[in-house]
């Protein structure tokens, strides 16, 4: 083992330069992967856990609301809340139907926003109850949307999808864009490994030889290798960690979340998610273009 | 000890077969001369003693075990059991003697302490004790060939393959180098020498097996070089 690190540290030393443009395009295509994952995590909190299984929301009276189906100073009743259900339930475009009280609603704003200081100004009584809706064909959202507007203790039908999907679209454009610039990016780094790899044993091809010779095995002989591309790699893995780790600490603590309060941001934890994955990346990517590499000084 | 039973070896893109049906058996304790102009095979023989190559077809069986169908996992196994010498010595530039010897156990997990007990010993008997610290460069062509020796020999195989050992070498250093290789021999090592070198072989009077064209077409006990 000493006789591997030792050839580790002289191949570290014999290919800074290498090492160095290893390190930088590792660095850069790694911070570019976590911040997909980071947007792709982004975008699953907005969603929330309605956003995929259902499209039309109906807001239900409240003594303080107002609408048109809603008698001023009271709440929707409970035969008008069994007519509406009926009658969605018996809408042959509607697929489901899901109700949740204003204490359930009021319990998931908590879970939502638990970091903001809007919480601290809501009570329960300040929800709606809701019936939240899954259409059998998205398209056809507009005629149980016309039909729930007409009922009786409905006092607002919302479509999320008419105000979040543009959003969506940017913020996927953006992680779609991230992604493939870092597989770009990701794909040259795992050249470049193989490429440094490559040139570092044909430079030590009279030891490996000898090596060989007088019976080392494979694993001894790939060892400094497989070591020297994985310290390499793990460097640029965690100068991506302290860059995504600034950027959450600089754009979203710092500017983001006081200015946009009413979302919901990525925390800490996903970005310890993002961390885990580049990390994982990043060996995969210094043990598999290694062990390519140093397969044909190996063949016996 | 070495078997080769029918064994043809052809290397892709030539039409004549480096080895064509050799049959020959090396027992235990033996020093054989492997001869033949270049071309004869001789080196393909060495090869796939050691598994460097595979034949073509027919078996060569080392120590018990079919080289042949053996898995590549096995075979560091097998060549920790054969040492190897050639003419070019193939030392380690920036490697001391003592370094150069000393990689040969380091590199198949050898302790420190085994290391450091074991180096001086063997370069006592190959009479390069003090110059231990000399670099390959600094060393003359018999020099180098002991150093290379003892890297061959340190991890005591059972078989020494010989590739030419004397092929760099004046006259007197090469009868220098085979005082060596015939102590390692008495010693229990077998040794299987390739050579041009006809004095060599007339002097020791060992069994000589002759190639010719990848065939075998002289095996003789106490042979010399050349019919006779």
């Amino acid at each position: 083992m000493r006789h591997a690190l030792t050839e580790v540290l002289s191949g570290l030393r014999r290919n800074a330069s290498m090492n160095l443009a290893v390190l930088v395009t590792m660095w850069v295509s790694l911070t570019l992967f976590g911040l997909g994952t980071l947007v792709t995590q982004q975008v699953d909190l907005i969603k929330g856990r309605w956003y995929d299984r259902i499209e039309i929301t109906l807001f239900l009276c409240t003594p303080a609301t107002q609408g048109e189906n809603c008698t001023p100073g009271q709440a929707t009743t409970d035969a008008q809340r069994a007519d509406i259900r009926a009658a969605l339930e018996a809408n042959p475009e509607v697929a489901e139907v899901f109700y949740q009280s204003q204490e359930e609603v009021f319990d998931e704003f908590g879970e939502t926003y638990a970091d903001s200081p809007i919480l601290a100004a809501m009570k329960a009584q300040d929800m709606q109850d809701l019936f939240r809706i899954k259409l059998v064909n998205p398209e056809e959202y507009q005629i149980v949307t016309a039909e729930a507007a007409r009922m009786p203790g409905v006092q607002n039908v919302q479509d999320l999808r008419q105000f979040l999907d543009p959003l969506f679209d940017w913020l996927n454009w953006g992680r779609w864009l991230a992604v493939g610039a870092s597989g770009l990016l990701l794909l040259a780094a795992a050249l470049q490994i193989g490429n440094s790899i490559r040139m570092a044993a044909h430079a030590r091809r009279r030891e490996i030889g000898i090596m060989r010779l007088v019976g080392a095995s494979n694993t001894y002989i790939m060892l400094p290798f497989l070591l020297e591309s994985l310290l390499v790699a793990l460097a640029g893995a965690a100068l991506a960690c302290a860059t995504l780790a600034g950027i959450q600490q600089f754009a979203i603590v710092e500017k983001a979340k006081p200015a946009l309060q009413g979302f919901t941001w990525i925390g800490w934890e996903h970005v310890g998610i993002a961390m885990v994955w580049l990390v994982a990346v990043a060996i995969a990517l210094s043990m598999i273009p290694t062990l390519i590499a140093t397969r044909r000084f190996l063949k016996v | 000890m070495i078997t080769f039973t029918e064994v043809t070896k052809r290397y892709p893109g030539q039409k004549r077969p480096a080895l064509s049906g050799v049959s020959t058996t090396i027992d235990d304790g033996e020093f054989v001369f492997l001869v033949g102009p270049s071309g004869s095979g001789k080196s393909t023989f060495l090869r796939l003693v050691l598994r460097e190559a595979r034949a073509t077809s027919g078996k060569v069986v080392v120590d018990g075990r079919d080289v042949g169908r053996m898995s590549g996992w096995r075979i560091p196994k097998l060549r920790r059991g054969i040492g190897t010498v050639f003419q070019d010595f193939r030392l380690l530039p920036g490697k001391s003697v003592h370094e150069n010897v000393a990689f040969a156990l380091q590199v198949i997990g050898r302790p420190g302490r085994e290391i450091r007990r074991v180096v001086p010993e063997t370069l006592e008997l190959v009479g390069l004790a003090d110059k231990a610290d000399r670099l390959p460069e600094e060393l003359s062509g018999g020099e180098q060939q002991r150093a290379a020796l003892d890297r061959a020999v340190v991890n005591r195989p059972r078989i020494l393959l010989a590739d030419e050992p004397t092929g760099n070498l004046d006259p007197t250093t090469s009868v220098g180098i085979m005082k060596l290789l015939d102590q390692i021999n008495r010693d229990g090592t077998t040794i299987l020498m390739a050579t041009h070198d006809s004095t060599v072989v007339d002097q020791m009077r060992r069994r000589v097996v002759e190639l010719s064209g990848g065939e075998l077409v002289r095996d003789q006990a106490q042979g010399v070089y050349g019919y006779q």
